[in-house]
Formats: C-alpha cells, sequence, structure tokens
C-alpha cells in the first residue's frame, strides 16, 4: 500500500518535472512551469522519506537537520543574491549538486573498499561514473563561479599549451579508472582516493582555459554533467525519479547548451578548446 | 558478449527509459528564446538537485552507530538542499524580473 503511494509520487514529480521543463522553455508560462518544478521536487522528497524499507534504522534526526541547515543557506543566498550575480550563483548551485553525487559516489565506494557489500561489476562502474562526472561538475562550477565573479583572472589559470595538458590528464583518469574496474569489486581505498583527486583536478583544468565570456554556456554543459551524475546515482538505488530527473537535465542542458553556442555563433567545440583571450581578439 | 546480451535482455525496460527520456529532454529545449536561457539553466539546475534522493536514502539505511557514514550523508543531504532550494528560488527570482519587464 505504502509503496505503491510512494511510486506514484514518484511517477507525479517526474511527470511535473517534464511539464514544468516544456512550461520553462515558454515566456508566458516559465514561471508557472518553475513552481510546478518545485512542487514535483516537493513530492518527490517526501515520498522517498516515507519509502518503505526493510530494516532501515531511517535516522530521521539526521536527515531533518541536514535538511533545515541546507534548505536555510539556500534559501537566503538565493534571496540575498544580487541580481547581476546570478549565473554566479547557479554555478555554485550547480556546483554543490555536482559535490553533493561526489558524497554519495565516495561514500559507496569506501563501504565497498571496506568489505561491507560486494557490489556487481555493473554497480561498481556506475559509481565510479558518478564519481567522474560529479567531481568534474563540482570543481568546474566552483572555478567558473570564479572567474564570473572576479576572483580568478582568466590569464592565470590558463597554463600553456592548456589543451595537451587537459588531454593528459583525461587520459590518465582514463587508465585509472579503468585499472580501478578491472582490479575487481572490492577497489582499494586508495586508488578511490586518487581518482576523486584527480577528477576534481580535471574539472578545474577543463574551465580554465575557456574564457569568461563563454561562462554561461560552460555552466550549462556543467549543469548537463550533474543531471548525468544525478541519474547515475539513480542507477545505484534503482531509484526512478533520479534517474528521470537526471536523464531530463542532462540531455536537456546539452541541448541548451548548443542552443546558447548558435544564439552567440559559436561552435561548442570553439567555446570548449579555442578559449584563450588571444584567439578570441584575433577574429 | 553473452553476458551484454543478458544485460541488455534484463534491463530493456530501463532501456527504453533512458532512450525516450533522453529524446524527451532534446525536444523539451529546442524552440526556447534566448531571453530564458538562463532561467532554464538554473530550473534544470535546480531539478538536478534531485540526487539529494540518494543522500537521504544513504542516511536512512545507515546504521546508528556509524558515525562517518551518517555524517557523509548528512553533507550530501545540506549540499543537495542547498542546490534544490536555492535552485528553484533564484530561478523564481529571475522569472519575477521578467514578467514585470514584459509588463
Amino acid at each position: 500500500m505504502l509503496i505503491t503511494t510512494v511510486n506514484i509520487s514518484y511517477l507525479l514529480g517526474a511527470t511535473a518535472f517534464v511539464i514544468g521543463l516544456r512550461q520553462m522553455s515558454t515566456p508566458a508560462t516559465a514561471r508557472k512551469g518553475n513552481l510546478l518544478a518545485t512542487l514535483g521536487m516537493s513530492i518527490a522528497i517526501l515520498a522517498t522519506l516515507f519509502l518503505p524499507i526493510n530494516g532501515a534504522d531511517n535516522n530521521y534526526v539526521w536527515i531533518m537537520g541536514a535538511m533545515t541547515v541546507g534548505g536555510i543557506i539556500g534559501y537566503i543566498s538565493a534571496i540575498k543574491i544580487e541580481m547581476t550575480a546570478m549565473p554566479q550563483m547557479v554555478s555554485v548551485f550547480n556546483g554543490l549538486g555536482g559535490a553533493c553525487a561526489v558524497v554519495l559516489a565516495y561514500t559507496e565506494l569506501f563501504q565497498l573498499a571496506e568489505g561491507g557489500i560486494i557490489a556487481s561489476e555493473a554497480q561498481l562502474l556506475i559509481l565510479l561514473l558518478t564519481l567522474l562526472i560529479g567531481a568534474v561538475a563540482f570543481t568546474g562550477s566552483m572555478l567558473a563561479y570564479g572567474k564570473l565573479q572576479g576572483l580568478v583572472d582568466d590569464r592565470k589559470v590558463t597554463l600553456p599549451r592548456h589543451n595537451l595538458i587537459n588531454m593528459a590528464i583525461l587520459a590518465l583518469l582514463v587508465v585509472l579508472y579503468i585499472y580501478v574496474y578491472v582490479s575487481g569489486s572490492q577497489p582499494g581505498i586508495i586508488w578511490i582516493t586518487a581518482l576523486l583527486l584527480l577528477s576534481l583536478l580535471y574539472g578545474l583544468s577543463f574551465v580554465a582555459p575557456i574564457g569568461g565570456a563563454d561562462m554561461p554556456v560552460v555552466i550549462s554543459l556543467l549543469n548537463a554533467f550533474t543531471g548525468l551524475s544525478a541519474a547515475a546515482a539513480g542507477l545505484i538505488y534503482s531509484n526512478n525519479i533520479m534517474m528521470v530527473g537526471g536523464i531530463l537535465v542532462g540531455s536537456a542542458g546539452i541541448i541548451l547548451t548548443v542552443v546558447m553556442c548558435k544564439a552567440m555563433n559559436r561552435s561548442l567545440t570553439n567555446v570548449l578548446v579555442g578559449g584563450f583571450g588571444e584567439n578570441h581578439k584575433s577574429k | 558478449m553473452e553476458s551484454i546480451f543478458l544485460f541488455l535482455d534484463e534491463n530493456l525496460l530501463l532501456i527504453y527509459l533512458l532512450i525516450f527520456t533522453v529524446i524527451l529532454g532534446f525536444e523539451l529545449i529546442s524552440n526556447v528564446p534566448t531571453i530564458l536561457h538562463t532561467p532554464l539553466m538554473s530550473g534544470a539546475n535546480a531539478i538536478s538537485g534531485v540526487v539529494i534522493i540518494g543522500a537521504i536514502l544513504l542516511i536512512r539505511n545507515a546504521d546508528p552507530t556509524d558515525y562517518l557514514t551518517l555524517s557523509l550523508g548528512a553533507l550530501g543531504v545540506v549540499l543537495g538542499m542547498i542546490n534544490v532550494v536555492g535552485g528553484f528560488a533564484v530561478t523564481n527570482r529571475m522569472l519575477k524580473m521578467f514578467n514585470k519587464k514584459k509588463k
């Protein structure tokens, strides 16, 4: 009975996300769409609190405490922020969502390493993916915030031959991921931590060469990343609304990124690769 | 090869869901006016906060004496909640400004 109610609530929540996004892409209904998506999220979170889990200890005090703290911080920062500083605020929020996925994946991997639960190969792969995408979204968004806020100078964080360095870090990441994946269902905690740190570094390095004016496009792309990491985490918990919400944001975010590039008369590759200040000026 | 076929067979419904959701996401966004780019990005960002559900489940499944998992889970809930509440609130503020301009 209860489980059915929870599942129907998830269905309602997911439907609200879809219709909300639809309404948000038309000026006349945009605000209504946002409220509908908010309602969908509230239903989803509430349903999760009541989701029956066999033998779970629940620890509701911890959940309520954390939700109150996070809710207050989020609300106050959203209300206090200057109108002109909104894009960087979105970037911070997005980064924290990525950080949430990282914390989840790292904790689950830590438990695997301790030998708590034996994961299937598919689960291990998905956890590693969640860790990677979430970490890149986190540090990338934070650097994007720093650049938009004027805390970080574009030129000072860009190394010579930066694209080559990016490729090298990415290659190293892929090798490390394959190593951890192949080494079995109980990965060593040192390797997982190394993976985490390298993924975090890649996020910074990925955003570093991109010029300040292109930042909104990158934030949109990183937003899609956070969505994908949420979807991957949803696979771990076999939670439908996490999967639907995450993938929806992932695909919508990628299309939005492309549309934003077009509006600026640039291609996505152009934004990501040719991001040096001098290149823009010479055009 | 065998194991790949097995995986596809067992998760067929999931694969349908993934593909249709991706197409749905593409379709929802493809015709959006420039002025709505930032609010839409912000709204989508708030929705990506669904990851908080994972953090809630992590805490609910944790042993009450396992303070490490509880603390990490609580950290996850705080981060996710900032994303959700902040994200929707900021989007609402942006769109409110937009409505006023139109009138």
